[in-house]
C-alpha cells in the first residue's frame, strides 16, 4: 500500500484520512456510541439545549461526571419556554450504561451504550430537536445515510458509465454521435432541477429503505453521463494502441476487447473519479433532504436534520441544530483533500483533469 | 463570414439537443401517476372554459406521443398554459426569470472580478504562504454546502440586522425613489450573491492558478524570459490571454453549477427567482409550470454554453482561422 503510506506522509491528506476513518467508525457503530436509537422521542423536552456535563462539584471537589435534568418552563415575561436544569438530582454518566435494546452490528443483540446515565436522567449532548429527539444520536445515524449514498451510487453509476462511454468511444461515427447527444441533453438539463424533479415523482408511501435505495439510483442517473463522456474520451485514444488492433487480428469480440482490454487502462481516472465525485454526491443528496424531497422523517440524514435550522426562532436560538451542516463541511472537506492527494499520486501529469 | 458560419452552426446543433431534453423530461413529468390538471380542477376559481382549452391543448385524451407533440406545438408557439392557483405560466416566468438572470450575472461579474486576479497571483506566488492560504481557503469553500453556508449568512443578518432578510425588494418599494429601489435591491441581492460567490469562486481561482501554472511553464514563455522581458509584461501580455481561454469555456459551465446551486440559495433566503420557481412547483405537483421552468433553464443553459464559445471565437485566434 505505497499509497497509504505517501497519504501518511502528506499533512492534509494524513488529517483528510484520519477524519473519514473515524467518521465511518463512529457510524458503523452509531446503536453502540449513541445513547438513544434513531427513533427515541421525548415530547416533553423539544428544543432541550444541550445537556451540560460537570466533571467538578458543587463543593468544589472533582467528581465523576455528571448532569442534570432539565425542567421546561414558561416565562411569561418573555413570553417563551426556557429550560433550567433541576439541581436536585445528580445524574452520573456512566461508561457502558444500559439503554435500550439493539443489535450490535446488526448481529449480536444487547442494551448496553458506550454511555450513558440512570434511569430517569437524560443526557442529551447536543440538544434535542422538534420532537425532543436527541440530536447527538440522530447525527449519527444519519451519517450512515448521509456518508454511504455517496458510494452506493457510484456503485450504479460506474459500470454503466464505463460500458456507455466504452461503447460509444469504441465504435465512433454513428453510434457515437448518437449515444453522446443523448449524454449531453441529460447534462443540459440543469441537474438540481432534474434531481428535485425525479425526487418530487417518487410515490409517496415507500418504505424508508424503498426510499433510500430509490434516491440512490436518482442521484446515479444525473451523474453517469458525465462520467461517461470522460470514458469516451479516453477509450478514443486507447482503441487507436497497438494492443487492440492485436487483439482485433487475434479474433477476440468486441465486448471482449472493450471490456478485457480498454476499459482497464482506465481504472486510475476510475479511482480518481471515485474520490473526487463522493462530495457532490453527499451534498447533492443532503441539499434533498434538506428540501424534504430526500430522506423522509423519522429518518434521519445531515440534510433532513438541517432543515429545522432554517428557521429565524430556530437560528437565533438554538445553534446545537447547526451540527449537522458542519459534518457535511467535515465530511466533504475531508474528501476533497483526499482526492486531490489521490489525483496527484495516481495521474501526476494531470491528464485526467478537466 | 467564416465567424457567422460557425455561430450559425452552433446555433443549429443547438436544436437536437433541445428535443432530447424536451422528450427527456415530458417523459419523465409524465412516469409520475399525477394528474397534470389535478389541482386545476379543484381550484373552484377555474372556469370549466379554461379547463377544457387545457385538455384540447395538451390532447391529455390521446395516446402519450400525441401529448407530446401537441405540447412541443405549444411550447414552441409560446403557450405554456396555466399554473395550479390559474395564472398563466408565461406570466409567472417571465417575472422570475430576470430576478434569477440578475443574481447569475452578479456572481459570476463577482468571482471573475476576484478569482481570475487571485488565481493569477498565487500562481505567480507559487508555494508561497499566500498561494497555501490561498489553497486552503479555496478547499474550505468548496466543502462549504450551499444551503448551509446561506443558513449561517441568515443567522449572520437576523443578529445584526444589516441586511434585510427575504424577497428581493422591501414592502415599500413601490414608493421609494429610482436611486432608492436600486440601493434596496443591491441590499436584498447582497447575502445570496454572497453566498453563490464564496462557492463558486474557490472553483474558479484553482482553475486559473491551474491554467496560469500551465502557460507560465510553456516554451514560449521561456522565451519572453530568455528576451530579458520584464516579468510584468511576461505575465500579462503574453501568458494571462493564453491562460485565460480555457477559463471561457468554463464560464458555461459555471453558469449550470449557479443556475443549480441558486436553487437552494434562492430557497432559504425566499429569493424570488425560477430555482424557488421550479421547487414550488414541484411540492406542488404543478405540471404545466414544472414542464415550462425545467425548459426554461434548459435553454438558459444551452444559452450560456452558447455565449461561451462564441466568446471563445473572439478571443482566441486559431478557432477562428481553423472555423473548428
Amino acid at each position: 500500500m505505497e499509497l497509504l503510506r505517501k497519504i501518511m506522509k502528506d499533512k492534509f491528506a494524513k488529517s483528510a484520512f484520519i477524519v473519514l476513518c473515524f467518521l465511518y467508525l463512529v457510524i458503523l457503530f452509531a446503536d453502540f456510541i449513541a445513547p438513544y436509537s434513531n427513533y427515541y422521542a421525548n415530547r416533553e423536552m423539544a428544543y432541550a439545549p444541550p445537556s451540560r456535563v460537570y466533571t467538578i462539584d458543587e463543593n468544589g471537589h472533582f467528581s465523576r461526571p455528571y448532569t442534570y435534568n432539565y425542567i421546561r418552563k414558561f416565562e411569561p415575561a418573555l413570553m417563551q419556554t426556557v429550560f433550567e436544569e433541576d439541581r436536585s438530582q445528580k445524574y452520573y454518566i456512566k461508561p457502558f450504561a444500559r439503554g435500550e435494546k439493539y443489535k450490535f452490528l446488526g448481529l449480536i443483540p444487547t442494551s448496553r451504550h458506550l454511555f450513558g446515565v440512570n434511569n430517569g436522567g437524560e443526557i442529551h449532548l447536543l440538544g434535542t430537536d422538534i420532537n425532543g429527539r436527541d440530536v447527538f444520536s440522530r447525527l449519527l445515524f444519519g451519517g450512515r445515510i448521509s456518508m454511504t449514498v455517496g458510494f452506493l451510487s457510484l456503485l450504479i453509476v460506474f459500470p454503466i458509465g464505463l460500458l456507455y462511454g466504452g461503447l460509444s468511444g469504441y465504435f465512433g461515427g454513428i453510434v457515437d454521435t448518437l449515444m453522446m447527444r443523448f449524454a449531453e441533453a441529460t447534462m443540459a438539463i440543469p441537474s438540481f432541477y432534474l434531481l428535485i424533479i425525479l425526487a418530487a415523482i417518487l410515490p409517496s408511501g415507500m418504505t424508508s429503505v424503498q426510499r433510500f435505495s430509490l434516491i440512490i439510483v436518482i442521484l446515479a442517473l444525473i451523474g453517469w453521463a458525465g462520467f461517461a463522456r470522460v470514458v469516451r474520451g479516453m477509450v478514443l485514444s486507447i482503441k487507436k494502441e497497438e494492443f487492440v488492433l492485436a487483439e482485433k487480428t487475434l479474433g477476440a469480440s468486441n465486448l471482449r476487447i472493450i471490456l478485457k482490454h480498454i476499459l482497464p487502462q482506465t481504472t486510475s481516472y476510475v479511482i480518481i473519479a471515485m474520490t473526487l465525485s463522493v462530495p457532490s454526491y453527499i451534498l447533492a443528496e443532503s441539499g434533498l433532504s434538506f428540501l424534504g424531497l430526500g430522506i423522509q422523517q423519522p429518518d434521519a440524514s445531515w440534510g433532513n436534520m438541517l432543515k429545522e435550522a432554517q428557521e429565524f426562532t430556530n437560528i437565533l436560538y438554538r445553534p446545537w441544530l447547526l451540527t449537522p451542516g458542519v459534518l457535511i463541511f467535515l465530511a466533504v472537506l475531508s474528501f476533497n483533500l483526499l482526492g486531490d492527494f489521490i489525483r496527484d499520486y495516481l495521474d501526476p501529469k494531470g491528464r485526467t483533469r478537466g | 463570414m467564416e465567424f457567422a458560419k460557425y455561430i450559425f452552426k452552433r446555433i443549429l446543433q443547438t436544436i437536437p439537443l433541445l428535443i432530447i431534453v424536451s422528450l427527456i423530461s415530458f417523459f419523465i413529468i409524465r412516469l409520475s401517476p399525477v394528474d397534470p390538471l389535478a389541482e386545476l380542477r379543484l381550484n373552484p376559481s377555474i372556469s370549466q372554459e379554461t379547463l377544457n382549452k387545457e385538455i384540447k391543448r395538451l390532447n391529455l385524451d390521446k395516446p402519450i406521443y400525441i401529448q407530446y407533440f401537441s405540447w412541443a406545438k405549444s411550447f414552441v408557439k409560446g403557450d405554456l398554459g396555466y399554473t395550479s392557483a390559474g395564472e398563466k405560466v408565461s406570466v409567472k416566468l417571465k417575472e422570475r426569470i430576470p430576478n434569477t438572470l440578475l443574481l447569475t450575472l452578479v456572481v459570476i461579474f463577482m468571482t471573475w472580478a476576484v478569482g481570475v486576479p487571485l488565481g493569477i497571483l498565487s500562481a505567480i506566488k507559487k508555494e508561497t504562504a499566500f498561494d497555501r492560504m490561498l489553497t486552503i481557503l479555496a478547499s474550505i469553500g468548496m466543502a462549504i454546502p450551499s444551503f448551509f453556508f446561506a443558513i449561517l449568512m441568515l443567522m449572520f443578518a437576523v443578529k445584526t440586522g444589516w441586511f434585510p432578510v427575504g424577497g428581493l425588494t422591501s414592502y415599500d418599494f413601490n414608493d421609494l425613489g429610482f436611486g432608492a429601489k436600486i440601493i434596496d435591491i443591491a441590499k436584498h441581492l447582497c447575502l445570496p450573491a454572497l453566498v453563490l460567490f464564496t462557492i463558486s469562486l474557490s472553483g474558479l481561482q484553482r482553475q486559473m492558478r491551474a491554467n496560469m501554472l500551465e502557460v507560465l511553464d510553456s516554451d514560449y514563455v521561456k522565451f519572453a524570459r530568455a528576451k530579458g522581458l520584464s516579468e510584468w509584461k511576461v505575465v500579462f501580455k503574453h501568458a494571462l490571454r493564453n491562460a485565460v481561454n480555457p477559463m471561457i469555456t468554463l464560464l458555461g459551465f459555471e453558469f449550470a453549477g449557479l443556475l443549480s446551486g441558486a436553487a437552494l440559495t434562492e430557497y432559504v433566503f425566499q429569493y424570488p427567482g425560477l430555482g424557488r420557481l421550479i421547487l414550488e412547483a414541484v411540492m406542488k405537483s404543478d405540471i404545466n409550470l414544472v414542464m415550462a421552468s425545467l425548459m426554461m433553464g434548459t435553454i438558459m443553459l444551452i444559452l450560456g454554453n452558447l455565449i461561451a464559445d462564441i466568446l471563445l471565437m473572439i478571443t482566441d485566434p486559431r478557432l477562428r482561422r481553423g472555423g473548428e
